[in-house]
This record gives C-alpha cells, structure tokens and sequence, in this order.
C-alpha cells in the first residue's frame, strides 16, 4: 500500500478502484471511499446501484473482482475469516433462523463466534433488553412482527460486539412506526460508538442517521459528502415547486445529478 | 478446541438442538420403515426361504436394515435438510456472514447427520435385539458403524446437493442411486451365487460394505474380510468428505 492512509488507524473501510463483475455485468465499477472510526456511513442509491454487492464485499462474503477493500486494516479476499470474526452484519433479507426460538436466535449465533457459554448467556440477556424483545424471548420467529424482526436481526449482529455494523437496507419493508422506532435503536447504537455503515434507498434515513455518506448509480459514486454539503451544493437550501417551496433533501440531489428520482 | 472444528461444532451443535425438540417424532420416523420391512420380509416371506449360511430370513436381514436406516436418515437429512437450510431458510447464509467458512459448515452438516444416523441405527438395532435376531455383543460397534456410515451417505448426498438447483434433483438421486443401493447391497439376498455383473457392481456401492460390517458385528463373526470391509467404508467415507467440501467451496464461495 503505497497510500499512507491506508494505515491510518481512524480509518476503518478502505476501497480503493474496488470492482464487482458478474460475467459481463458489472455491477460496481472501480470506487474509492473512506469510512471512519465512530462515523455512521451511507450507501445512498436506487435499486441496481451496486449498494448490495459492495456491501457483500465489505462483509467478507464476496470477493471483489477489481481493486482492493480493506477492513479494519485486513484484506477482504484474503483474510475474510478475521474481518467476520470482528464485524456485525444486518443483511437485507431477514434470515433468522425459523427453526430456534427468539434468545436461541442469539445463544446458536454467539456460537459461532466462538464465544464461552457464560458469555453467550449474557450476550442473549442484554440484547434482548436492546431489542426490547425480553417479552418475547421464547417466541418462535413467525410470530414476530416486522419490525421485531429486524430488530433481532440487529441484535443477533451485535452478539459479538462487532467494531462495524452493516446494514444493508435496514428499514426496507418497515410501516413507518416501526422504522422510526428503529431508527432510535440505531441513533443508540451510534452514540455508544459502534461505526455503522448503511445502505438505503430512502433519503430520509440517510438524511437522518449519516454523518456522511456517497450517492451511487449504475455502479459508480456520483458524489460525497455530509447530507447538507451534498444538498447545498448541488441544489441550494430549497426547492421551488409548481404548487410550494420547500426544503431541499437528498432526493433532489439525486434528481440533480441523474435527472431522475431515487424510486425511478 | 480449535477453531476449525469450533466453527463445524457450533454447525452442528445448532441442528442438534433443532433435532433435539422433535427427536421423538424424528426417532419413530426411523423405527417405522426397518420394521415394516422386518416384519413384512423377515416373517412374512422368510417363512418360504430356507435358512441362509445358518440364519433364518429374519436373522439375514436384520443387519441390513439397521444400517439402511443409517443411509436413509443420513441422506433425507442432506438432501431435503441441507436444501432447505441453504436455500430456503437462509440458515446457511447467516451462518457464512460470521467466522464459518463454508468448509467449517459442511463439516458440522455432516457431523450431525452421522450422530442422527448412529442414533437411527441404534434405535432399530434395540428393536431388532427385541426380536431376539441379534447373536453378538460385538453389535454394540454398530454405533460407530452407524455414526462413519452416516457420515458417509451424508457426504454423498450433500455432494449432490451443492449441485442441485431445487428439490427436483432429489427425486433422482433417490431413484438412481439410494433405491438401487438399498435393493443390491446384500440385504436382501447373499451376493454370493448371484450373477457376476451383480456382484461387481454391488461391490460400488457404498452401502454393500456397510452392510457386510454390520451382519459380522450381529452375527459375532468378525474377520478379515469384514475387517478389509471395514477399510473400504473409511476410504469411502474420506472420498465423499473431501467431495462434499469441495462442493461446499464451489457453491457458498462468491
């Protein structure tokens, strides 16, 4: 590594020209970014953008094709046991295990870490406490609701007390009570210090919960920066529309920079 | 411990305990059938077979059933199982975003298919003794019989599964290779006297051998040549291991 801040402890995601072909389709095409310690990180784009595979690549479960991505200083593509070993991941599907009840949820995937039986006891206490979902910790997962479900996922991420969590869509297919009530539970979690790096197609979640994040279409970053750098620079503090003026978001920064909406 | 079969413990130390909430269900399910076919075949038919190398019909069979529990409880679990926790539940891909490698998982899936199948073969071998068809103490090994043969039969089926795009593929491998196994490996009939290209090719499946192990472990007649039988299901069983994880690697690797 020739770039010395590729050593720099505060950073703790580092592409560099990373790519991700499927055959001739590619779905990531040669990105640099930085995520740093502490920091709450976006992946703002619409479907197809390549938000998902560089996620999957960021979690060590897919390599990349082109370039290179470092996590906590490690290679994805060599070291990838390690990286999972020290990171939390949330992924867009729910995929709880449906076969265990809601604290064997947490008690079967502490397991896999590794972790001692006492410590995987106490892990399954305190983040059913998180999850608020002691109420319910020998339910059996279909029984859950939507947003319960996600917050066990979240929860069942956190078991070993990961130095990153991703998110890959957190609140995707959440009625808006429950994504709110989520995004407190993550604005808890980023104030105890955990990095987070999210992907979303809403901006309202990057808006609410990035300190900084990237605006990506067809594979590619279109732009970077903290959600009000990006909207003053790219549209101006409001937007004037046929019927009301009102306040620029990120949307309209997409819609500047693509000449489409984020749902298009 | 370390961390390789750690991550293949944890693997199956979680289908253990998904097993463990319904394992009387799951046990009947492996009593059912042996029996049936003990019943149906040992005293219904073997009334009109005369005695073979000593036994009664039932005493003959009885060995080979214990152990076709073993492969059908071992491949049901890794096929349709495996399938299912791969493909549909997402079981598997949860457990591949944390330290388990795919190599890791496929060793705690046949882990635990190899003590389902011990157990399986346990369970018909006290029916079996029940019916007084055992004559050995030496039946005791059909334990770690019953756990390497699973393994085994689990390998050859989570090989297959690695390649199958949905539960179709299952269909043929019951038919070409499980039923064909189950028929010419010496259960029924003695391979001896039986016509040569039988012979050979019951000497392919894998099933055959298991089969000659068990009948010298109920029978008390352990020798040589179930010793070399013996050797042929270790070897066996590596093949399909090593088979099984290359699949694993293949598939679960992005």
């Amino acid at each position: 590594m020739n770039d010395p801040n590729m050593n720099d402890p505060n950073v703790v995601i580092a592409a560099e020209s990373l790519g991700k072909s499927y055959g001739a389709l590619t779905a990531v095409a040669g990105i640099n970014f930085r995520i740093h310690r502490g920091e709450c990180f976006g992946f703002l784009g619409p479907n197809g953008a390549g938000k998902t595979s560089t996620m999957r690549m960021m979690q060590a479960v897919m390599a990349p094709t082109s370039g290179t991505l470092r996590v906590l200083g490690l290679d994805v593509a060599r070291e990838g046991k390690a990286v999972r070993q020290r990171i939390g991941v949330c992924p867009q599907t729910d995929n709880l295990d449906v076969d265990l009840r809601v604290r064997e949820n947490l008690l079967v995937y502490a397991s896999y870490y590794g972790l001692s039986r006492s410590e995987r006891e106490r892990r399954a206490d305190e983040l059913l406490v998180f999850a608020d979902l002691e109420a319910k910790a020998n339910a059996r997962v279909p029984e859950l609701s939507g947003g319960m479900k996600r917050r066990l996922t979240i929860a069942r991420a956190l078991v070993n007390r990961p130095e990153v969590l991703l998110l890959d869509e957190p609140t995707t297919g959440l009625d808006p009570q429950a994504r709110q009530q989520l995004w407190q539970k993550l604005r808890e979690l980023k104030e105890s210090g955990v990095t987070m790096v999210l992907s979303t197609h809403y901006m309202e979640e990057a808006e609410r919960l990035c300190d900084r994040l990237v605006i990506m279409d067809h594979g590619k970053i279109l732009t970077e920066g903290t959600p009000r750098a990006l909207v003053e620079s790219h549209v101006g503090r409001e937007v004037a529309t046929p019927s009301q003026v009102r306040p620029a978001g990120l949307e309209d920064v997409f819609l500047h920079l693509t000449g489409r909406g984020l749902d298009a | 411990m370390q961390p390789f079969f750690r991550g293949a413990w944890a693997v199956a130390a979680r289908n253990l305990r998904v097993w463990r909430t319904m394992a009387l269900a799951s046990v009947l399910g492996n009593f059912g059938e042996p029996i049936l076919y003990l019943l149906a075949m040992g005293f219904g038919l073997g009334r009109v077979v005369p005695p073979l190398d000593g036994m009664t019909y039932a005493e003959f069979i009885a060995p080979g059933l214990v152990v076709s529990t073993v492969m059908y409880t071992a491949t049901f679990e890794m096929t349709y199982g495996s399938y299912t926790r791969m493909a549909e539940q997402g079981v598997w891909d949860a457990i591949l975003a944390t330290p388990v490698t795919p190599t890791e998982l496929c060793m705690g899936e046949l882990i635990y298919a190899g003590v389902k199948a011990g157990v399986g073969a346990v369970a018909v071998l006290l029916v079996v003794a029940a019916f007084g068809l055992v004559q050995s103490p030496l039946a005791v090994f059909v334990l770690p019989l019953g756990f390497v043969a699973g393994v085994l039969f689990a390998s050859m089926a989570l090989a297959v599964t690695t390649v199958s795009k949905s539960y179709e593929a299952f269909n043929y491998y019951f038919t070409l290779v499980v039923a064909p196994m189950f028929l010419f490996s010496g259960i029924f009939f003695p391979l001896e006297g039986s016509p040569r290209w039988l012979k050979l090719f019951a000497q392919v499946l894998p099933l055959t051998h298991v089969v000659q192990v068990s009948r010298a472990c109920l029978r008390g007649t352990f020798d040589g040549t179930a010793a070399v039988h013996v050797a042929v299901v270790l070897a066996m069983t590596c093949g399909g291991v090593a088979l099984a994880a290359a699949g694993a690697r293949r598939r679960l690797n992005h």
